[in-house]
Protein backbone atom coordinates (compact mmCIF):
# COMPACT_ATOMS: atom_id res chain seq x y z
CA UNK A 1 0.00 0.00 0.00
CA UNK A 2 2.76 2.43 0.87
CA UNK A 3 5.72 0.96 -0.96
CA UNK A 4 8.96 -0.34 0.46
CA UNK A 5 10.52 2.92 1.60
CA UNK A 6 7.70 4.37 3.69
CA UNK A 7 8.67 5.85 7.04
CA UNK A 8 7.35 4.23 10.24
CA UNK A 9 5.01 7.14 11.03
CA UNK A 10 3.13 6.76 7.75
CA UNK A 11 2.77 3.03 8.35
CA UNK A 12 1.53 3.67 11.89
CA UNK A 13 -1.03 6.25 10.78
CA UNK A 14 -2.39 3.94 8.07
CA UNK A 15 -2.55 1.06 10.53
CA UNK A 16 -4.69 3.30 12.78
CA UNK A 17 -6.84 4.41 9.89
CA UNK A 18 -7.76 0.87 8.81
CA UNK A 19 -7.95 -0.36 12.40
CA UNK A 20 -5.11 -2.87 12.20
CA UNK A 21 -3.94 -1.87 15.70
CA UNK A 22 -7.04 -3.19 17.47
CA UNK A 23 -6.38 -6.92 17.75
CA UNK A 24 -8.24 -9.78 16.10
CA UNK A 25 -11.66 -9.67 17.82
CA UNK A 26 -11.77 -5.90 17.80
CA UNK A 27 -11.10 -5.82 14.07
CA UNK A 28 -13.70 -8.49 13.38
CA UNK A 29 -16.43 -6.85 15.47
CA UNK A 30 -15.64 -3.49 13.91
CA UNK A 31 -15.95 -5.03 10.44
CA UNK A 32 -19.27 -6.69 11.26
CA UNK A 33 -20.62 -3.42 12.61
CA UNK A 34 -19.64 -1.54 9.45
CA UNK A 35 -21.19 -4.20 7.21
CA UNK A 36 -24.45 -4.01 9.14
CA UNK A 37 -24.44 -0.30 8.35
CA UNK A 38 -23.90 -1.10 4.68
CA UNK A 39 -20.31 0.11 4.75
CA UNK A 40 -17.93 -2.31 3.06
CA UNK A 41 -15.02 0.07 3.40
CA UNK A 42 -12.79 1.52 0.74
CA UNK A 43 -10.46 -0.26 -1.61
CA UNK A 44 -6.86 -0.17 -0.33
CA UNK A 45 -5.62 0.85 -3.76
CA UNK A 46 -8.18 2.98 -5.57
CA UNK A 47 -9.66 4.36 -2.30
CA UNK A 48 -13.09 4.07 -3.91
CA UNK A 49 -16.13 3.00 -1.93
CA UNK A 50 -16.48 -0.80 -2.35
CA UNK A 51 -20.26 -0.79 -2.03
CA UNK A 52 -20.62 1.81 -4.77
CA UNK A 53 -18.33 -0.08 -7.11
CA UNK A 54 -20.17 -3.32 -6.44
CA UNK A 55 -23.48 -1.58 -7.13
CA UNK A 56 -22.15 -0.56 -10.54
CA UNK A 57 -20.81 -3.99 -11.41
CA UNK A 58 -23.42 -6.36 -10.00
CA UNK A 59 -26.06 -5.61 -12.70
CA UNK A 60 -23.54 -6.61 -15.40
CA UNK A 61 -22.95 -9.92 -13.66
CA UNK A 62 -26.69 -10.51 -13.27
CA UNK A 63 -27.16 -9.86 -17.01
CA UNK A 64 -24.41 -12.37 -17.78
CA UNK A 65 -25.86 -14.95 -15.38
CA UNK A 66 -29.36 -14.53 -16.84
CA UNK A 67 -27.99 -14.88 -20.37
CA UNK A 68 -26.16 -18.05 -19.35
CA UNK A 69 -29.34 -19.31 -17.75
CA UNK A 70 -31.32 -18.57 -20.91
CA UNK A 71 -28.93 -20.88 -22.75
CA UNK A 72 -28.46 -23.52 -20.06
CA UNK A 73 -32.06 -24.12 -18.98
CA UNK A 74 -33.73 -24.97 -22.33
CA UNK A 75 -30.69 -26.83 -23.68
CA UNK A 76 -30.15 -28.69 -20.40
CA UNK A 77 -33.77 -29.79 -20.05
CA UNK A 78 -34.00 -30.75 -23.73
CA UNK A 79 -30.87 -32.89 -23.64
CA UNK A 80 -32.01 -34.42 -20.35
CA UNK A 81 -35.27 -35.42 -22.03
CA UNK A 82 -33.37 -36.88 -24.98
CA UNK A 83 -31.31 -38.94 -22.55
CA UNK A 84 -34.39 -40.20 -20.70
CA UNK A 85 -36.59 -40.97 -23.71
CA UNK A 86 -33.91 -42.50 -25.92
CA UNK A 87 -32.32 -44.65 -23.26
CA UNK A 88 -30.02 -47.35 -24.59
CA UNK A 89 -29.84 -45.83 -28.08
CA UNK A 90 -26.66 -44.40 -29.46
CA UNK A 91 -28.02 -40.84 -29.19
CA UNK A 92 -28.38 -41.31 -25.42
CA UNK A 93 -24.75 -42.46 -25.21
CA UNK A 94 -23.67 -39.47 -27.27
CA UNK A 95 -25.55 -36.85 -25.23
CA UNK A 96 -24.44 -38.53 -22.01
CA UNK A 97 -20.76 -38.43 -22.97
CA UNK A 98 -21.12 -34.79 -24.06
CA UNK A 99 -22.71 -33.89 -20.74
CA UNK A 100 -19.94 -35.60 -18.75
CA UNK A 101 -17.49 -33.74 -20.97
CA UNK A 102 -19.22 -30.46 -20.18
CA UNK A 103 -18.69 -31.14 -16.48
CA UNK A 104 -15.03 -31.94 -17.08
CA UNK A 105 -13.96 -28.85 -19.01
CA UNK A 106 -12.58 -26.06 -16.84
CA UNK A 107 -14.46 -22.83 -17.54
CA UNK A 108 -11.31 -20.73 -17.95
CA UNK A 109 -9.75 -23.02 -20.54
CA UNK A 110 -13.00 -23.39 -22.44
CA UNK A 111 -13.29 -19.61 -22.46
CA UNK A 112 -9.79 -19.12 -23.81
CA UNK A 113 -10.30 -21.75 -26.51
CA UNK A 114 -13.65 -20.26 -27.54
CA UNK A 115 -11.99 -16.85 -27.74
CA UNK A 116 -9.16 -18.27 -29.83
CA UNK A 117 -11.51 -19.94 -32.29
CA UNK A 118 -14.41 -17.50 -32.60
CA UNK A 119 -12.71 -14.18 -31.99
CA UNK A 120 -9.09 -14.49 -32.99
CA UNK A 121 -9.25 -17.01 -35.84
CA UNK A 122 -12.74 -16.68 -37.30
CA UNK A 123 -13.14 -13.04 -36.18
CA UNK A 124 -16.88 -13.53 -35.68
CA UNK A 125 -17.26 -12.02 -32.23
CA UNK A 126 -15.32 -9.46 -30.20
CA UNK A 127 -12.79 -11.16 -27.89
CA UNK A 128 -13.48 -9.03 -24.85
CA UNK A 129 -15.32 -6.08 -23.43
CA UNK A 130 -18.65 -5.15 -21.89
CA UNK A 131 -21.56 -4.29 -24.10
CA UNK A 132 -24.45 -5.61 -26.13
CA UNK A 133 -25.40 -9.04 -27.40
CA UNK A 134 -22.24 -9.54 -29.45
CA UNK A 135 -20.09 -9.12 -26.37
CA UNK A 136 -22.42 -11.22 -24.26
CA UNK A 137 -22.58 -14.32 -26.43
CA UNK A 138 -19.21 -15.98 -25.81
CA UNK A 139 -19.00 -15.51 -22.03
CA UNK A 140 -22.63 -16.58 -21.58
CA UNK A 141 -22.07 -19.69 -23.67
CA UNK A 142 -18.94 -20.66 -21.75
CA UNK A 143 -20.60 -20.01 -18.41
CA UNK A 144 -23.65 -22.04 -19.43
CA UNK A 145 -21.73 -25.19 -20.34
CA UNK A 146 -21.19 -26.79 -16.89
CA UNK A 147 -24.63 -25.73 -15.65
CA UNK A 148 -26.22 -27.17 -18.78
CA UNK A 149 -24.47 -30.49 -18.24
CA UNK A 150 -25.47 -30.90 -14.62
CA UNK A 151 -29.02 -29.86 -15.44
CA UNK A 152 -29.20 -32.42 -18.27
CA UNK A 153 -28.08 -35.23 -15.97
CA UNK A 154 -30.53 -34.36 -13.21
CA UNK A 155 -33.38 -33.93 -15.70
CA UNK A 156 -32.68 -37.34 -17.23
CA UNK A 157 -32.64 -38.99 -13.81
CA UNK A 158 -35.87 -37.42 -12.53
CA UNK A 159 -37.74 -37.98 -15.77
CA UNK A 160 -36.77 -41.64 -15.74
CA UNK A 161 -38.10 -41.92 -12.20
CA UNK A 162 -41.32 -40.11 -13.04
CA UNK A 163 -41.90 -42.25 -16.11
CA UNK A 164 -42.33 -45.28 -13.86
CA UNK A 165 -45.19 -43.67 -11.91
CA UNK A 166 -48.68 -45.23 -12.11
CA UNK A 167 -50.31 -42.05 -13.42
CA UNK A 168 -48.03 -42.08 -16.45
CA UNK A 169 -49.09 -45.66 -17.16
CA UNK A 170 -52.72 -44.56 -16.85
CA UNK A 171 -52.13 -41.71 -19.27
CA UNK A 172 -50.57 -44.15 -21.72
CA UNK A 173 -53.45 -46.58 -21.29
CA UNK A 174 -55.92 -43.77 -22.02
CA UNK A 175 -54.15 -43.41 -25.34
CA UNK A 176 -52.88 -39.85 -24.92
CA UNK A 177 -50.34 -38.60 -27.40
CA UNK A 178 -46.77 -39.39 -26.23
CA UNK A 179 -45.78 -35.71 -26.53
CA UNK A 180 -48.66 -34.67 -24.29
CA UNK A 181 -47.66 -37.28 -21.70
CA UNK A 182 -44.05 -36.15 -21.87
CA UNK A 183 -44.81 -32.48 -21.43
CA UNK A 184 -47.78 -32.48 -19.06
CA UNK A 185 -47.64 -35.67 -17.05
CA UNK A 186 -43.93 -36.29 -16.78
CA UNK A 187 -42.12 -32.96 -17.09
CA UNK A 188 -44.47 -31.07 -14.82
CA UNK A 189 -44.08 -33.65 -12.08
CA UNK A 190 -40.31 -33.77 -12.51
CA UNK A 191 -39.96 -30.00 -12.16
CA UNK A 192 -39.07 -29.77 -8.46
CA UNK A 193 -35.55 -31.31 -8.61
CA UNK A 194 -34.96 -29.47 -11.88
CA UNK A 195 -35.85 -26.12 -10.33
CA UNK A 196 -33.64 -26.92 -7.34
CA UNK A 197 -30.67 -27.51 -9.63
CA UNK A 198 -31.39 -24.33 -11.60
CA UNK A 199 -31.26 -22.42 -8.29
CA UNK A 200 -28.06 -24.13 -7.17
CA UNK A 201 -26.48 -23.54 -10.57
CA UNK A 202 -26.83 -19.84 -9.92
CA UNK A 203 -23.96 -20.32 -7.50
CA UNK A 204 -21.87 -21.81 -10.27
CA UNK A 205 -22.66 -18.79 -12.46
CA UNK A 206 -21.45 -16.47 -9.72
CA UNK A 207 -18.21 -18.34 -9.03
CA UNK A 208 -17.76 -19.11 -12.72
CA UNK A 209 -18.14 -15.40 -13.32
CA UNK A 210 -14.88 -14.74 -11.45
CA UNK A 211 -13.03 -16.62 -14.19
CA UNK A 212 -15.25 -15.92 -17.20
CA UNK A 213 -15.45 -12.18 -16.62
CA UNK A 214 -11.69 -11.97 -16.16
CA UNK A 215 -11.02 -13.73 -19.44
CA UNK A 216 -13.60 -11.84 -21.47
CA UNK A 217 -13.06 -8.49 -19.80
CA UNK A 218 -16.71 -8.31 -18.73
CA UNK A 219 -16.99 -5.50 -16.20
CA UNK A 220 -18.86 -7.40 -13.49
CA UNK A 221 -18.43 -8.37 -9.89
CA UNK A 222 -16.43 -11.49 -10.79
CA UNK A 223 -13.66 -9.51 -12.45
CA UNK A 224 -13.77 -7.07 -9.54
CA UNK A 225 -13.18 -10.03 -7.17
CA UNK A 226 -10.30 -11.24 -9.30
CA UNK A 227 -8.67 -7.80 -9.33
CA UNK A 228 -9.06 -7.72 -5.57
CA UNK A 229 -7.40 -11.14 -5.24
CA UNK A 230 -4.45 -10.15 -7.40
CA UNK A 231 -3.85 -6.95 -5.45
CA UNK A 232 -4.68 -8.59 -2.08
CA UNK A 233 -7.27 -5.84 -1.68
CA UNK A 234 -9.14 -7.38 1.24
CA UNK A 235 -12.13 -4.98 1.52
CA UNK A 236 -12.90 -5.71 -2.15
CA UNK A 237 -12.51 -9.49 -1.79
CA UNK A 238 -14.63 -9.67 1.36
CA UNK A 239 -17.30 -7.36 -0.04
CA UNK A 240 -17.60 -9.35 -3.27
CA UNK A 241 -17.74 -12.72 -1.55
CA UNK A 242 -20.38 -11.51 0.89
CA UNK A 243 -22.45 -9.98 -1.92
CA UNK A 244 -22.25 -13.09 -4.11
CA UNK A 245 -23.20 -15.30 -1.20
CA UNK A 246 -26.14 -13.04 -0.39
CA UNK A 247 -27.35 -13.21 -4.01
CA UNK A 248 -26.95 -17.01 -3.96
CA UNK A 249 -28.95 -17.34 -0.72
CA UNK A 250 -31.70 -15.05 -2.03
CA UNK A 251 -32.00 -17.03 -5.27
CA UNK A 252 -32.21 -20.32 -3.40
CA UNK A 253 -34.83 -18.95 -1.03
CA UNK A 254 -36.85 -17.81 -4.05
CA UNK A 255 -36.67 -21.30 -5.57
CA UNK A 256 -37.89 -22.73 -2.26
CA UNK A 257 -40.84 -20.36 -2.40
CA UNK A 258 -41.41 -21.32 -6.02
CA UNK A 259 -41.99 -24.98 -5.00
CA UNK A 260 -45.14 -23.84 -3.31
CA UNK A 261 -46.56 -22.62 -6.61
CA UNK A 262 -45.20 -25.45 -8.75
CA UNK A 263 -46.41 -28.38 -6.75
CA UNK A 264 -49.93 -28.51 -5.30
CA UNK A 265 -48.83 -31.41 -3.09
CA UNK A 266 -46.50 -29.11 -1.15
CA UNK A 267 -49.26 -26.49 -0.90
CA UNK A 268 -51.68 -28.97 0.59
CA UNK A 269 -49.04 -30.39 2.93
CA UNK A 270 -48.26 -26.89 4.21
CA UNK A 271 -51.93 -26.16 4.86
CA UNK A 272 -52.52 -29.42 6.69
CA UNK A 273 -49.76 -28.73 9.17
CA UNK B 1 -18.82 -47.52 -20.23
CA UNK B 2 -20.60 -49.89 -17.85
CA UNK B 3 -18.25 -52.86 -17.60
CA UNK B 4 -14.86 -51.42 -18.30
CA UNK B 5 -15.33 -48.29 -16.19
CA UNK B 6 -12.47 -49.02 -13.82
CA UNK B 7 -10.13 -48.62 -16.80
CA UNK B 8 -10.49 -44.86 -16.39
CA UNK B 9 -9.22 -45.07 -12.85
CA UNK B 10 -6.16 -47.03 -13.98
CA UNK B 11 -5.45 -44.42 -16.65
CA UNK B 12 -5.23 -41.74 -13.98
CA UNK B 13 -3.21 -44.00 -11.70
CA UNK B 14 -0.80 -44.54 -14.59
CA UNK B 15 -0.52 -40.79 -15.14
CA UNK B 16 0.09 -40.27 -11.43
CA UNK B 17 2.79 -42.94 -11.27
CA UNK B 18 4.33 -41.46 -14.40
CA UNK B 19 4.48 -38.03 -12.76
CA UNK B 20 6.02 -39.49 -9.60
CA UNK B 21 8.60 -41.37 -11.64
CA UNK B 22 9.21 -38.43 -13.96
CA UNK B 23 12.74 -37.72 -12.61
CA UNK B 24 13.74 -41.22 -13.77
CA UNK B 25 12.34 -40.80 -17.27
CA UNK B 26 15.01 -38.48 -18.68
CA UNK B 27 12.45 -35.77 -19.39
CA UNK B 28 13.85 -32.28 -19.79
CA UNK B 29 13.93 -30.33 -16.53
CA UNK B 30 10.44 -28.74 -16.23
CA UNK B 31 11.84 -25.55 -14.71
CA UNK B 32 14.89 -25.13 -16.90
CA UNK B 33 14.74 -21.82 -18.73
CA UNK B 34 16.18 -22.17 -22.21
CA UNK B 35 16.35 -18.86 -24.06
CA UNK B 36 17.40 -20.58 -27.30
CA UNK B 37 14.06 -22.33 -27.71
CA UNK B 38 11.36 -19.81 -26.84
CA UNK B 39 7.76 -20.60 -27.87
CA UNK B 40 8.71 -23.48 -30.16
CA UNK B 41 5.69 -25.19 -31.70
CA UNK B 42 5.11 -28.89 -30.97
CA UNK B 43 7.62 -31.06 -32.80
CA UNK B 44 9.92 -34.05 -32.46
CA UNK B 45 12.13 -32.54 -29.79
CA UNK B 46 9.35 -30.97 -27.73
CA UNK B 47 6.15 -32.99 -28.28
CA UNK B 48 3.93 -30.29 -26.70
CA UNK B 49 6.19 -27.36 -27.67
CA UNK B 50 7.91 -24.92 -25.33
CA UNK B 51 6.62 -21.90 -23.43
CA UNK B 52 7.65 -18.25 -23.33
CA UNK B 53 10.66 -19.12 -21.19
CA UNK B 54 11.72 -22.05 -23.33
CA UNK B 55 10.58 -24.66 -20.84
CA UNK B 56 9.38 -28.00 -22.21
CA UNK B 57 5.57 -28.11 -21.91
CA UNK B 58 5.29 -31.90 -22.07
CA UNK B 59 7.63 -32.22 -19.13
CA UNK B 60 5.80 -29.50 -17.17
CA UNK B 61 2.45 -31.13 -17.85
CA UNK B 62 3.70 -34.50 -16.58
CA UNK B 63 5.23 -32.95 -13.47
CA UNK B 64 2.07 -30.90 -12.95
CA UNK B 65 -0.04 -34.07 -12.84
CA UNK B 66 1.53 -34.90 -9.49
CA UNK B 67 0.25 -31.68 -7.92
CA UNK B 68 -3.26 -31.78 -9.40
CA UNK B 69 -3.95 -35.44 -8.75
CA UNK B 70 -2.50 -35.50 -5.25
CA UNK B 71 -4.43 -32.36 -4.25
CA UNK B 72 -7.65 -33.91 -5.60
CA UNK B 73 -7.06 -37.21 -3.79
CA UNK B 74 -6.01 -35.58 -0.52
CA UNK B 75 -9.01 -33.24 -0.58
CA UNK B 76 -11.39 -36.10 -1.41
CA UNK B 77 -10.05 -38.30 1.38
CA UNK B 78 -10.01 -35.46 3.92
CA UNK B 79 -13.56 -34.42 2.97
CA UNK B 80 -14.70 -38.02 3.20
CA UNK B 81 -13.17 -38.61 6.64
CA UNK B 82 -14.37 -35.36 8.22
CA UNK B 83 -17.77 -35.35 6.53
CA UNK B 84 -18.50 -39.02 7.16
CA UNK B 85 -17.58 -38.78 10.83
CA UNK B 86 -19.84 -35.78 11.33
CA UNK B 87 -22.61 -37.42 9.29
CA UNK B 88 -22.33 -40.66 11.28
CA UNK B 89 -22.47 -38.96 14.66
CA UNK B 90 -25.23 -36.54 13.63
CA UNK B 91 -27.38 -39.26 12.09
CA UNK B 92 -26.85 -41.81 14.85
CA UNK B 93 -27.28 -39.64 17.93
CA UNK B 94 -29.80 -37.21 16.44
CA UNK B 95 -31.25 -34.49 18.67
CA UNK B 96 -29.22 -31.40 19.36
CA UNK B 97 -25.99 -32.76 17.86
CA UNK B 98 -27.83 -33.38 14.62
CA UNK B 99 -29.43 -29.92 14.62
CA UNK B 100 -26.12 -28.16 15.22
CA UNK B 101 -24.19 -30.26 12.68
CA UNK B 102 -26.77 -29.75 9.97
CA UNK B 103 -26.95 -26.02 10.72
CA UNK B 104 -23.19 -25.82 10.10
CA UNK B 105 -23.59 -27.82 6.88
CA UNK B 106 -26.36 -25.51 5.69
CA UNK B 107 -24.26 -22.49 6.57
CA UNK B 108 -21.35 -23.73 4.46
CA UNK B 109 -23.64 -24.77 1.61
CA UNK B 110 -24.95 -21.21 1.48
CA UNK B 111 -21.62 -20.22 -0.10
CA UNK B 112 -21.03 -21.11 -3.74
CA UNK B 113 -18.32 -23.75 -3.17
CA UNK B 114 -15.65 -22.23 -5.42
CA UNK B 115 -16.08 -18.82 -3.79
CA UNK B 116 -15.56 -20.41 -0.39
CA UNK B 117 -12.40 -22.10 -1.67
CA UNK B 118 -11.21 -18.75 -3.02
CA UNK B 119 -11.93 -17.07 0.31
CA UNK B 120 -9.97 -19.72 2.21
CA UNK B 121 -7.02 -19.54 -0.18
CA UNK B 122 -6.89 -15.76 0.04
CA UNK B 123 -6.59 -15.90 3.82
CA UNK B 124 -4.05 -18.73 4.08
CA UNK B 125 -0.56 -18.52 2.54
CA UNK B 126 -0.74 -19.97 -1.00
CA UNK B 127 0.62 -23.45 -1.60
CA UNK B 128 -0.28 -27.09 -2.01
CA UNK B 129 -1.63 -27.50 1.54
CA UNK B 130 -3.82 -24.43 1.23
CA UNK B 131 -5.33 -25.81 -1.97
CA UNK B 132 -6.19 -29.05 -0.17
CA UNK B 133 -7.72 -27.23 2.80
CA UNK B 134 -9.64 -24.85 0.54
CA UNK B 135 -11.22 -27.71 -1.42
CA UNK B 136 -12.03 -29.74 1.70
CA UNK B 137 -13.58 -26.72 3.42
CA UNK B 138 -16.66 -27.01 1.25
CA UNK B 139 -16.23 -30.65 0.14
CA UNK B 140 -16.96 -32.32 3.47
CA UNK B 141 -20.57 -31.10 3.56
CA UNK B 142 -21.69 -33.42 0.75
CA UNK B 143 -20.32 -36.40 2.66
CA UNK B 144 -21.92 -35.27 5.93
CA UNK B 145 -25.35 -34.99 4.29
CA UNK B 146 -25.05 -38.23 2.38
CA UNK B 147 -23.77 -40.36 5.27
CA UNK B 148 -26.29 -38.85 7.70
CA UNK B 149 -29.08 -39.84 5.33
CA UNK B 150 -27.68 -43.34 5.00
CA UNK B 151 -27.37 -43.72 8.80
CA UNK B 152 -30.97 -42.56 9.27
CA UNK B 153 -32.09 -45.19 6.76
CA UNK B 154 -30.09 -47.96 8.40
CA UNK B 155 -30.29 -47.29 12.11
CA UNK B 156 -33.86 -48.53 12.54
CA UNK B 157 -33.19 -51.88 10.84
CA UNK B 158 -33.34 -55.13 12.84
CA UNK B 159 -29.60 -55.87 12.79
CA UNK B 160 -28.84 -52.59 14.56
CA UNK B 161 -31.54 -53.34 17.11
CA UNK B 162 -30.08 -56.81 17.59
CA UNK B 163 -26.60 -55.38 18.09
CA UNK B 164 -27.94 -53.04 20.73
CA UNK B 165 -29.90 -55.86 22.39
CA UNK B 166 -26.79 -57.97 22.87
CA UNK B 167 -25.12 -54.98 24.52
CA UNK B 168 -22.81 -53.54 21.88
CA UNK B 169 -21.41 -50.13 22.71
CA UNK B 170 -22.43 -47.13 20.58
CA UNK B 171 -18.96 -47.00 19.07
CA UNK B 172 -19.11 -50.67 18.08
CA UNK B 173 -22.57 -50.33 16.56
CA UNK B 174 -21.45 -47.26 14.62
CA UNK B 175 -18.14 -48.51 13.29
CA UNK B 176 -18.73 -52.26 12.99
CA UNK B 177 -22.40 -52.42 12.05
CA UNK B 178 -23.32 -49.11 10.43
CA UNK B 179 -20.13 -47.98 8.68
CA UNK B 180 -20.02 -51.00 6.31
CA UNK B 181 -23.52 -50.02 5.14
CA UNK B 182 -22.24 -46.57 4.18
CA UNK B 183 -19.16 -47.67 2.24
CA UNK B 184 -20.92 -47.95 -1.13
CA UNK B 185 -22.38 -44.47 -1.19
CA UNK B 186 -19.23 -43.00 0.33
CA UNK B 187 -17.09 -44.52 -2.40
CA UNK B 188 -19.41 -43.26 -5.13
CA UNK B 189 -19.31 -39.77 -3.63
CA UNK B 190 -15.50 -39.83 -3.56
CA UNK B 191 -15.54 -40.75 -7.23
CA UNK B 192 -17.91 -37.90 -8.00
CA UNK B 193 -15.91 -35.37 -6.01
CA UNK B 194 -12.55 -36.18 -7.61
CA UNK B 195 -13.43 -34.79 -11.04
CA UNK B 196 -14.78 -31.59 -9.51
CA UNK B 197 -11.71 -31.20 -7.31
CA UNK B 198 -9.38 -31.50 -10.33
CA UNK B 199 -11.20 -28.58 -11.96
CA UNK B 200 -11.41 -26.57 -8.74
CA UNK B 201 -7.69 -27.03 -8.08
CA UNK B 202 -6.91 -25.90 -11.62
CA UNK B 203 -9.17 -22.88 -11.17
CA UNK B 204 -7.41 -21.89 -7.95
CA UNK B 205 -4.10 -22.31 -9.79
CA UNK B 206 -5.41 -20.16 -12.63
CA UNK B 207 -6.35 -17.44 -10.15
CA UNK B 208 -2.82 -17.61 -8.70
CA UNK B 209 -4.02 -19.13 -5.43
CA UNK B 210 -2.67 -22.65 -5.84
CA UNK B 211 0.85 -23.99 -6.03
CA UNK B 212 3.19 -21.08 -6.65
CA UNK B 213 5.45 -20.69 -9.69
CA UNK B 214 7.89 -21.83 -10.91
CA UNK B 215 6.55 -25.22 -9.72
CA UNK B 216 4.50 -26.58 -12.63
CA UNK B 217 0.73 -26.74 -12.13
CA UNK B 218 -1.84 -26.98 -14.90
CA UNK B 219 -3.98 -24.02 -13.85
CA UNK B 220 -1.01 -21.70 -13.31
CA UNK B 221 0.49 -22.72 -16.67
CA UNK B 222 -2.66 -21.59 -18.45
CA UNK B 223 -2.83 -18.31 -16.60
CA UNK B 224 0.84 -17.58 -17.33
CA UNK B 225 0.46 -18.30 -21.05
CA UNK B 226 -2.86 -16.49 -21.55
CA UNK B 227 -1.12 -13.49 -23.05
CA UNK B 228 0.49 -15.64 -25.78
CA UNK B 229 -2.70 -17.36 -26.93
CA UNK B 230 -2.58 -15.86 -30.41
CA UNK B 231 1.09 -16.56 -31.15
CA UNK B 232 1.54 -19.81 -29.24
CA UNK B 233 -1.87 -21.45 -28.63
CA UNK B 234 -0.26 -24.80 -27.69
CA UNK B 235 0.91 -23.23 -24.44
CA UNK B 236 -2.72 -22.89 -23.37
CA UNK B 237 -4.10 -25.92 -25.19
CA UNK B 238 -2.07 -28.79 -23.70
CA UNK B 239 -2.36 -28.05 -19.97
CA UNK B 240 -6.11 -27.48 -20.41
CA UNK B 241 -6.40 -30.70 -22.38
CA UNK B 242 -4.76 -32.53 -19.47
CA UNK B 243 -7.18 -31.00 -16.94
CA UNK B 244 -10.14 -31.92 -19.11
CA UNK B 245 -8.90 -35.44 -19.78
CA UNK B 246 -8.19 -36.12 -16.11
CA UNK B 247 -11.52 -34.73 -14.92
CA UNK B 248 -13.27 -36.64 -17.72
CA UNK B 249 -11.66 -39.92 -16.62
CA UNK B 250 -12.64 -39.30 -13.00
CA UNK B 251 -16.21 -38.45 -13.97
CA UNK B 252 -16.55 -41.55 -16.16
CA UNK B 253 -15.14 -43.59 -13.30
CA UNK B 254 -17.79 -42.09 -11.01
CA UNK B 255 -20.49 -43.09 -13.51
CA UNK B 256 -19.11 -46.62 -13.44
CA UNK B 257 -19.15 -46.66 -9.63
CA UNK B 258 -22.74 -45.43 -9.60
CA UNK B 259 -23.87 -48.28 -11.82
CA UNK B 260 -21.73 -50.87 -10.10
CA UNK B 261 -23.14 -50.06 -6.64
CA UNK B 262 -26.56 -49.20 -7.99
CA UNK B 263 -26.75 -45.77 -6.39
CA UNK B 264 -28.22 -43.43 -8.94
CA UNK B 265 -29.75 -40.50 -7.20
CA UNK B 266 -26.69 -38.89 -5.68
CA UNK B 267 -25.78 -35.40 -6.76
CA UNK B 268 -22.56 -33.67 -5.78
Amino acid sequence: MVGERANPETIESIRKEIGADKGFTGQYLGYLKLIMQGNFGRSYYSNRDVLNDMGEKLPNTIVLALAAMAIAVPCGIASGMVMAYRKGRSIERFVSIISIGGLSVPVFWCGLMAMLIFSLNLKLLPPSGTGGLRFLMLPALVLALPAMSSLARVTALTIEETMGMPYVRTAKAKGLAPLKIAMIHVLKNALIPIVTIIGLDFGSYLSGAVVTETIFGWDGIGRFTMEGIIMRDYPVIMGCIITCTAVFVIVNTLTDILYHYLDPRIRIYDKSR
Amino acid sequence: MTKAGSVFFYIILLLFVLSLAAPLLHLPDPNKIDLDSLKMSPGAEHPFGTDHKGRDIFSRVIYGAKVSISVAFAAAIASCCIGSLIGLVAGYFGGKIDTVAMAIVDFILSFPSLLLAIAVSVVLPPGIHTAMIALSAAGWTSFARLIRGQVLAVKGLPFVEAARAIGCSNARILFVHIVPQCLNVGLVMIGMKLGGFIIAEATLGFLGLGVQPPAPSWGAMISASRAYILTAPWMVFFPGMMITATAFCFNLFAEYLKQRYDVKSITG
